[in-house]
């Protein structure tokens, strides 16, 4: 069998992420362009572990450790957000919330 | 083995990946978010990262995914035209555009050579820098200062969330 | 001697503490505590000179680093101080007469509605000088060097509510930038010469470096644009313009401030960089000829000014040129000694010029007079009688001044003196001598209008003259016995060898530059010398007879400004020299920046620019608003395609 490289993890993470941006760019539903930002976190995350493994310094795993703290954080805010808009207008449709226009 | 895990874990990923941009219900969405995240657990696991292999269950798969599945249930979906109109032109343009990122990315990436990693199995040093013990003492000893702030951080989402979702007395 | 930060670490606390939270107690618990701080200060003040004193003469020198400041390519600073002889008689005559200044201030500014404020702004003014003195480099000295410009432009004009002084004090910071412009261009030359700023790495590198260059034209640059520092901040020709000006803030600023501390940075800071003066043998010259001229032009002016505060500004101006002439022949420690004794009697002349003021305010108020002049001196006489304390006070510091034998500045002015004839600079001596007459002409000119005679305020008003009271006294009292007893640290060489303590104990600061150009004192003969004194005290001895002939004798009494003509008018008005600057330097600003402002800025800036860059926008942005569909799906859209464009520009390159 194939030998796994960093390549094999990086080319993962960027297949992940662009997944997650397609998701951000094609989706209208809030909740769901969310998570696809979760997705791109996570992959950025997948490299990092995949470089400080690859390079045997720990300094991107604590790296990911802060990401992480940080998506928690911003996923608690973001669905509070959520929650106001829908109590709101009615509505999750990215579309519909065009105040800024006005 | 080590080769098998990863095809196996790659397929099951960008599988549930594809499935989490694509479904229509939110709540579809959320699991297989779900299963994502187990699968980033793997291969932080065959990375060394047993400890952030964990946190990602504990905080990603766990707390996170289920304060989605709260949302969706607080607000009380029924009618999902509500929700999400049909695409309209940008947003057809997206995929070609997240696309043309994704290409691009591995046109970078096809130029490094197969740079190897050492199997964890094999390395007991290399199975310790993953280890709790290991992250923590950096954490604290080196990373105290941005560890702090992370704490703060963590407190001032908190507030914010909460003065957020507050129903707002009329 | 680490604890020498906390010397300006109290001023800072006072600031902080009265600014800060000063709202919550009155204008005189703020002025305590302030004068409390700098009584503080002056304590760490004495026991470093005490520590310092304790030392072996020939390593009295201690250089203090706190912290590195900037370190940045080639410069290395750090913040530190340095401590030799030189900085602690600046620190103990800074911060000693600062606390009898700030006690003294209790008394005077009772009563004003920002009293508050005004101590704020004095310890302020305290941290920068003593920041000033105690810097180990040249850009720490010209932080304190802009930070008391700062306090002293917020002082002048601390009444601002009149528009003169709030003009007094413009005038102050913008004639003190062209000096800080000559301090910059000399740290840019010393940096780019000998990369360093620090003082003793600068006078190392610049022995070794035109050591045996001396007078090259680097050096003679530099030193040139020091003195120009100097000149702007010592109110030495030709930018002494501001300094009587300055005489608008309240009289313990002008004591402070513009009499007996910050106006002799300038002097500091050229006995600082003694050894750079000594390469430079033209910027020496030219030093002795700035300051004897000061000296001379501005005692003339002093001579017709009514404004008893006027008087005592050129007078200071005038006193300042001894200085700077001093250091310009060589004497530097006689300009330092001169510094000192200079400091304690003029601060005594103005704080008593104040006690006169609130007197008098005191008296026309009793009347309810609000146009008679407090400060005019035609208005007074007589006062002798009303306020005996002020008036005994201000009297030794007029014998002292003058130059009378006994008084400090008798023997510090006669060291110059002495010292400008044994350098053989003939005209340096002659206008010393000639503006020793004239001091001593109008220092009593001034007593005798103001302290004999008949009192010549409105009628009824003498009833309301009365002492001041003894926070302002008592202040009096003490720098009269300094003004009297501060001379004795420096006897003349003629009464024995080793009878100047002061030179001796200065003597380590300048005895490296001397070295370097091999600059050997010149020594007189005790024949010469005492002929010299003789001189000096017949000198004064004429002025004071003169006066008194004028002023006693016949009584004269000097005229309204409109009756005064020939000689006496272009004294008035001091030669002119303000409506000259108006007219070569203000006037054609003015023109340009009329052109700047009318055909530039209107035409050009407004016209195209300003509303042509206007009208675009609007154009433009008729056009881009389509862009803006106010959903966010859409500037993610962009957003990916930027990076997008990006990543491939990049993957090209």
């Amino acid at each position: 069998m194939m030998e796994i490289t960093l390549s094999h993890y990086l080319l993962l993470s960027a297949v992940i992420f662009t997944i997650g941006v397609v998701g951000v760019l094609t989706r209208r539903n809030i909740l769901i362009i969310m998570m696809s930002v979760e997705l791109m976190l996570n992959s950025a995350n997948l490299t990092l572990i995949a470089f400080s493994h690859y390079l045997q310094n720990i300094d991107g795993m604590i790296f990911v450790f802060f990401t992480m703290t940080v998506a928690a954080a911003e996923v608690g805010v973001g669905l509070a957000i959520v929650m106001t808009i829908f109590r709101n207008k009615e509505t999750l449709d990215v579309a519909n919330l065009n105040i800024l226009r006005n | 083995m080590q080769s098998f895990m990863f095809i196996l874990l790659t397929i099951v990923t960008l599988f549930s990946a594809l499935m989490v941009v694509t479904r229509k219900n939110p709540v579809a969405s959320i699991l297989y978010l779900v299963l994502v995240f187990f699968c980033f657990a793997g291969f932080y696991v065959m990375l060394g990262a047993q400890f952030l292999a964990a946190i990602q269950i504990i905080v990603y798969a766990g707390a996170i995914m289920v304060l989605f599945l709260f949302v969706v249930m607080l607000l009380n979906l029924r009618d999902m035209d509500n929700v999400e109109g049909k695409p309209n032109a940008w947003q057809n343009l997206g995929i070609f555009a997240g696309i043309g990122m994704g290409l691009v990315i591995l046109a970078y990436l096809s130029g490094s050579p197969g740079m190897s990693i050492a199997p964890v199995g094999n390395n007991p040093e290399v199975y310790a820098m993953g280890s709790a013990k290991y992250l923590g003492k950096a954490l604290f000893m080196d990373f105290v200062l941005p560890f702090e702030i992370a704490g703060v951080l963590l407190l001032a989402a908190v507030v914010g969330a909460v003065a957020l979702a507050k129903k707002k007395r009329a | 001697m680490d604890y020498a930060i906390l010397m300006i670490l109290f001023p800072l606390l006072g600031v902080v503490l009265n600014g800060f939270f000063g709202n919550r107690w009155s204008g005189k618990a703020a002025g305590i505590l302030a004068s409390t701080m700098i009584g503080a200060s002056f304590v760490v003040a004495v026991m470093i000179t005490m520590q310092l004193i304790g030392m072996d003469p020939h390593h009295r020198m201690e250089e203090i680093k706190y912290f590195t400041w900037i370190k940045v390519g080639g410069l290395n600073l750090d913040f530190g101080f340095l401590i030799d002889p030189l900085t602690t008689v600046m620190i103990l005559v800074v911060t000693g007469i600062s606390t009898l200044i700030h006690i003294y201030s209790i008394g005077y500014m009772h009563g004003d509605s920002r009293m508050r404020l005004f101590f704020v702004y004095l310890n302020l003014f305290v941290f920068f000088m003593l920041v000033l003195v105690l810097g180990n480099s040249y850009p720490i000295m010209f932080i304190g060097w802009e930070g008391v410009g700062l306090a002293s432009y917020l002082l002048i004009g601390f009444w601002w509510e009149d528009q003169s002084k709030a003009e007094a004090g413009m005038k102050a910071f913008v004639v003190n930038r062209i000096g800080d412009f000559g301090m910059l261009v000399a740290m840019f030359l010393l940096f780019s010469h000998l990369g360093t700023l620090t003082f003793t790495e600068v006078f190392d590198a610049a022995a070794i470096k035109w050591g045996h260059h001396i007078g090259n034209a680097t050096i003679t640059a530099i030193t040139l644009m020091l003195l120009l520092g100097a000149t702007g901040k010592s109110a030495q020709l030709p930018l002494y313009v501001w300094l009587p000006d300055a005489m608008a803030g309240p009289t313990p600023v002008s004591a402070l401030i513009h009499a007996a501390t910050m106006v002799t940075a300038g002097v500091y800071m050229i006995a600082r960089s003694n050894l750079l003066y000594m390469l430079a043998p033209t910027s020496m010259t030219v030093v002795a000829l700035v300051g004897g001229l000061t000296a001379f032009f501005a005692a003339t002016i002093g001579l017709k000014q009514m404004d008893i505060k006027k008087v005592l500004a050129y007078s200071t101006v005038s006193q300042l040129g001894y200085m700077v002439m001093a250091c310009g022949i060589g004497a530097f420690g006689a300009g330092v000694f001169h510094l000192m004794t200079h400091a304690f009697f003029k601060a005594l002349l103005f704080l008593g010029s104040g006690a006169v003021i609130h007197t008098m305010h005191g008296a026309l108020h009793h009347v309810h007079d609000h146009h008679t002049d407090p400060q005019d001196i035609r208005n007074m006489g007589g006062l002798r009688k009303y306020i005996p304390v002020t008036f005994s006070t201000f009297f030794i510091a007029t014998l002292a001044i003058a130059g009378i034998p006994g008084l400090s500045g008798f023997f510090s002015k006669d060291e110059i003196l002495a010292q400008s004839f044994a350098s053989g600079n003939m005209l340096a001596y002659g206008l010393g001598l000639a503006a020793a007459v004239i001091t001593a002409f109008y220092m009593f000119r001034l007593v005798f209008l103001t302290f004999y005679g008949e009192y010549k305020g409105p009628e009824g008003s003498a009833e309301g003259l009365h002492e001041s009271p003894k926070s302002m006294t008592v202040p009096l009292i003490i720098l009269a016995f300094l003004a009297i007893v501060g001379g004795y640290v420096g006897l003349p060489i003629v009464l024995g060898e080793n009878v100047n303590l002061f030179h001796n104990y200065m003597h380590p600061v300048f005895a490296h530059g001397q070295e370097v150009v091999h600059h050997h004192a010149n020594h007189l003969s005790h024949a010469t010398e005492w002929l010299l004194i003789g001189i000096s005290v017949a000198a004064a001895l004429v002025g004071i007879f003169l006066a008194w002939t004028i002023y006693r004798k016949q009584g004269k009494v000097a005229l309204p400004d409109a009756a005064q003509a020939g000689i006496d008018k272009v004294l008035l008005n001091k030669y002119y020299v303000d409506e000259l600057y108006n007219f070569i330097v203000i006037k054609p600003l003015i023109g340009i920046c009329n052109f700047a402002w009318k055909i530039f800025d209107a035409g050009f800036i407004d016209g195209i620019l300003v509303l042509g860059s206007a009208k675009s926008v609007r154009w433009i942005g008729g056009g881009v608003r389509r862009l803006q569909t106010g959903v966010v799906g859409n500037y993610a859209f962009m957003l990916a395609v930027g990076i997008l464009v990006l990543l491939i520009a990049f993957l090209v390159n």
